[in-house]
This record gives structure tokens, sequence and C-alpha cells, in this order.
């Protein structure tokens, strides 16, 4: 699992409407909500943003509601991953369990500019500034997020249990 | 070592003797709670699991809360689908408008939640049952899917800060505040991942109507869950409401703490959050002039019984300032006419204010009182982040009812003493 793309920068503790404002939360199509994504930060970000761009935040991404329109809209804009230097943790669970891939890595946060260009690799957690020509590792992903990320989500694993026989039917 | 209250709950229900911080376990869930905005993608990822029946009909709670009632044709048709799966699944607890009220107000009145529950709601205010001496966290709409299947939801065991608030509160200062001082203490990610547990000779005192808000607030300082000892106050709220036998949990004397914090609370002055963080908080005397275009009273935070009788003791004989809105919406349809019933609703229709059906509304700027470009709100809800009432160009204060009412007569951010 490999990314490259362009780098979209902002601050620290970006809330969830921020990323997707609750206004728009009568529906959840996630094309929907792409055409919002980030607009109350950025009113422009949802026309500027390219399939395969990258997000990368300091502190706290995801701060607020549990809403999973959050990183549906991200993932519907056309961005690959998020890189911050942490994660509010119900996004963080939300990113893992929609398929969102995110990384934690301080170090990559304070050494990439908006606009420059990233390659990523999901599997070791390599980051390289390609525009500076710089290496990071991101914070290891903890064993259980990876079995899940193995399984394919979490409602595949669910599937797996149903298999297991645990649907009290 | 001990193990501290939420340590124990996440033990009992994942069938061990003992959890430490940082383990993964998964555990037994009681309650699973959805709304009109979370329950809709639980549903289709529940279906799309392959999954049939819920995994307890009685241990699923849905409340279409956030956009009712309907606010339009999308709103409508989310209502529809937790309604249809209600039907579907025969769930005694979906809430039809009209009996719904805003979640976290309704489960604790209702007595659904009790204490030494594991809870988990598609909602991030889901913490608020922390106040009853339970465990409950928000969680995404695929975590509620996964749990509706198996009953069961995977956690990782919290650290826990312990919060010691000592001294007495002066009069208007109540749970909102020491909330809103805390979180400007520690900050928006104070708590990350983290338990809050509440303790001390202020909070032995503390009513349960301020120990809802407090816990509710928990999440704004980052934390997993916000929790209380459970003790007289919340035997003598629960045994008047209960539905089934439950299991007070203490934490043990040697329980092992990351950090605790100690505040002497008895100067503490009613506070107030400024935009765009829950943590940006000042004393109301060090507020300065902000005139206001509305007023709102309600939401999970601060809807409740307690909160309207405040704002009625100031609203009383008194008029909302001219161009100002004040909006009041009684969180479950037991307020709304209990507060009918003891005066408050012709207090506040005397002192000029609109009358909001139970609905989170305006809170998360859904409906019901959005503000324009540049208009500025205080309001006793939870997040004052751009944008939450309406145009991302307002503003939203954080308050407690008592200032939020006195505001509303005065036009400007101000407490009761200046009545």
């Amino acid at each position: 699992m490999k990314f490259r793309g362009k780098v979209w920068k902002f601050g620290a503790n970006i809330d969830t409407d921020g990323i997707i404002p609750a206004r728009y939360l009568n529906t959840s199509d996630p094309n929907e909500l792409a055409k919002h994504c980030m607009e109350d930060v950025d009113p422009d970000f949802p026309e500027k943003v390219k399939p395969g761009d990258i997000i990368v935040a300091d502190r706290n991404f995801g701060c607020g509601s549990s809403r999973e329109h959050a990183p549906l809209a991200i993932k519907a804009a056309g961005i690959t991953c998020v890189i911050a230097k942490s994660f509010a943790r119900i996004f963080y669970r939300n990113a893992f369990n929609t398929g969102l891939p995110i990384f934690e890595s301080p170090e990559l946060v304070d050494n990439v500019a908006q606009g420059e260009e990233l390659e990523i690799d999901g599997t070791s957690g390599e980051i390289i500034n390609l525009t500076r020509n710089k290496r990071f590792k991101a914070n290891p992903i903890p064993p259980f997020m990876q079995e899940l990320i193995a399984c394919g989500g979490l409602m595949n694993y669910a599937q797996k249990k149903i298999k297991e026989g645990l649907t009290h039917e | 070592m001990g193990m501290t209250i939420t340590e124990k709950i996440l033990a009992a229900h994942a069938g061990k003797e003992k959890v430490k911080p940082g383990e993964i376990i998964s555990a037994r869930v009681d309650i699973a709670l959805g709304n009109d905005v979370t329950a809709p993608i639980a549903i289709e990822e529940f279906r799309k699991a392959g999954g049939k029946k819920v995994f307890d009909r009685n241990k699923v709670i849905l409340v279409p809360d956030h956009f009712t009632p309907n606010k339009d044709i999308l709103s409508a048709r989310q209502c529809q689908i937790l309604r249809d799966f209600a039907k579907e699944q025969n769930l005694p607890y979906y809430f039809e408008q009209g009996e719904a009220g805003i979640e976290h107000a309704l489960l604790p009145e209702l007595g659904l939640v009790l204490p030494g529950d594991l809870v988990i709601g598609a909602d991030s205010h889901t913490c608020t049952y922390g106040a009853l001496g339970a465990f409950a966290t928000g969680v995404g709409s695929t975590d509620l899917a996964y749990t509706m299947i198996t009953g069961e939801s995977w956690f990782r065991v919290p650290e826990t800060i312990k919060f010691v608030y000592e001294g007495k509160l002066s009069p208007w200062v109540e749970g909102k505040d020491l909330i809103l001082f805390t979180i400007g203490d520690i900050g928006v990610e104070g708590a990350r991942y983290k338990a809050m547990e509440f303790t001390g000779e202020v909070i032995d005192n503390l009513p349960m109507s301020s120990r809802l808000t407090m816990a509710n607030m928990a999440i704004e300082a980052g934390a997993k869950n916000g929790i209380f000892i459970p003790d007289k106050i919340t035997k003598a709220y629960i045994d008047e409401r209960k539905k089934r036998e439950y299991t007070l949990y203490n934490s043990d004397p040697d329980a092992d703490y990351i950090e605790v914090k100690r505040y002497d609370v008895s100067a503490l002055e009613p506070q107030v959050a400024f935009p765009p963080l829950p943590s940006n908080v000042r004393p109301i005397s060090k507020v300065g002039y902000i005139p206001i275009d509305q007023v709102v009273i309600g939401s999970c935070t601060n809807g409740r019984i307690e909160d309207l009788r405040t704002a009625a003791r100031i609203l009383k004989g008194r008029k909302v300032a001219p161009y100002i809105r004040l909006i009041i919406i009684p969180a479950t349809p037991w307020t709304y006419r209990q507060a009918l019933e003891e005066g408050l609703i012709q207090i506040f229709l005397d002192s000029k204010a609109v009358i909001s059906p139970p609905t989170c509304g305006p809170c998360l700027g859904g409906h019901m009182g959005i503000l324009a470009k540049g208009e500025r709100a205080v309001a006793t809800t939870n997040r004052n982040f751009v944008g939450r009432m309406g145009d991302p160009e307002s503003e939203v204060y954080l308050a407690n009812p008592a200032v939020a009412a006195a505001s509303a007569i005065l036009g400007r951010i101000g407490g009761p003493h200046e009545l």
C-alpha cells in the first residue's frame, strides 16, 4: 500500500465540524459530503483538492463529534491518507473502521509545507518528503488495529464472527 | 495495585479479573445507542455485513433527535430509516418524536442507563452517562453496527486522570463552570484517550444535573469517558427510575492514576468559553463588552429541568433585550411538561423567549436557531467551533444557564449579578 501525492496542510485541533459541517449531515451520501469537505476551514478546499492528495495536520486532528461522515467526506474528496501529530480518539477509530489510512508522525508534520509532495509506504510506515528528499517514520500501528486492517476493516471482522456463529439468530 | 472504577467496569464486561491501561479488550455492551445522523450509516453497515437480527432488541436504543422535527426531506428520510429498522427489529426503545427528547437527557431520565453499565453510542456526548457511575463512550456508526451484530465492542483500556474539587461553590456557579474551568486548564486534548474521574467534596454535594453536565463535556477535553463514583445522590436518582438491577463500582484506594489534579474552586466565577474552542475560557468578570444576537438555553449539556429553573429565576419579571432572540429548548417531553406545570413556560413566554420542541437543533447548527454571518450567540451547549451554530463567520460563547439568561436580558454577555 503506497501513496504518493501533494500536501494540504492544516493546523492543530481541526474539529469534525471543520471537516464536515453538521448542517450537511442530513445525508450520509459520501459524494454529497465531499462537496463540503473542510469548507469552514478553507472555503475553496472542495474545489481545489485533487484525487491522490494528502492531508497533513498538527495535533488532535478530528476532535469533536463522532460523525463517521468526517472520514467518509475526506475519502470521497479523493484524499488518500491523513498524517497528523496526533488524532482525536473517535476519529482514530472511525478512520480504521472506514478504511481511511492515517499515520502519526510529529517529525514529518514539522518538516513539510503545503504543496510539497510525499510518498508513504503504508506497510512499513516510511514517509518520504520527495520535495525535500527527507525520510520519516510513522508511529507503529497497534497490533489489534493491524489485525482489523488485515481483515479488511471492522465489518469484515464482524462477518468473520457471524460465520463463527455469534449472530443470536 | 487496585483498579479505578473505569477499569473495574471494563474488566467485568470483558470477563476478566483485572485490566490494565493500554490493554485492548473486547467487552460486552449493555446499551448501544444511535440517532438520526449516525444510525442510518450503522444500519446500512449492519445489513452489508449480513446482519439479520440485533444481538438483543432490549439493548439497542434509537433516538431521532438531531434534525427533528424533520428539518427537510433529506432528514425526514434519515428518520424514516430509523423508524423502519425499529419496526423490523421490533425495538422497544425506539422513541418517536413526541416521546423522544435529546438522547443523553432522555436515557437517564427514563432509567435506561444504570450504574455499572457499559454504554456505547454513535454520538460523542454518550460520555454523559458517566455521571451515573457507568462507563459510557462515543463511537462511530461502524462501531455501532458491529455492536448491533455481536453485542460487543473493542476498547483500549484508558489511563485515568483524577480531578479533585475542593472548597464551596459560589452562587450561580455549577457543573458547567467546573467542567469549562477544567477544560480551560487542561486543554481540548488534555485528556485525549483517557478517563476523567471527578471527585472531591464539591462533587460529593453536586446534584445529578450538574454531574450530567460535567460528564457530558469530558469529550471536549478529548477524553474517552468521564465518570463519577456512584453515591447516595446517584442512588436517589436511580432508584426512582431503574427498571433492572445494577452494580455500584468504586475506585480502589490504591488505584493507579496517570495524574491527579486538585482545584480549590471556592473563588470560581461563572465561566465563559470564547470561540472557537471550549478551552478558551474566561471568568465572567474578565469577559468585557461583547454584544450578542441570540441566546440558546438547551442541549444535552444544559437542557434539563434544573437548567430551566435556573433560567426562569433570572427571567421572571424581565424582558429579553430589543433585537435579541432567546431560544429555550426543554431537552425532553417530560422536561417540557414539568416546565409547563411549574409555570416556567409562562415565565419564558412573558420574557419574550421562543420555546422550541425537544431537539438538538441549533447546538450543531442543524436548525431551529441558525446564526447569520457576523452574528454572535451565548449558548448553554457544548461546542463553539467555527460554524458550529451557522455561518462560519458567526460566533458561539459557551456558558451556564444563569449567564445565558442574564445575557439575553442585558443584550451582551453578562452575569446574574449585573441585573
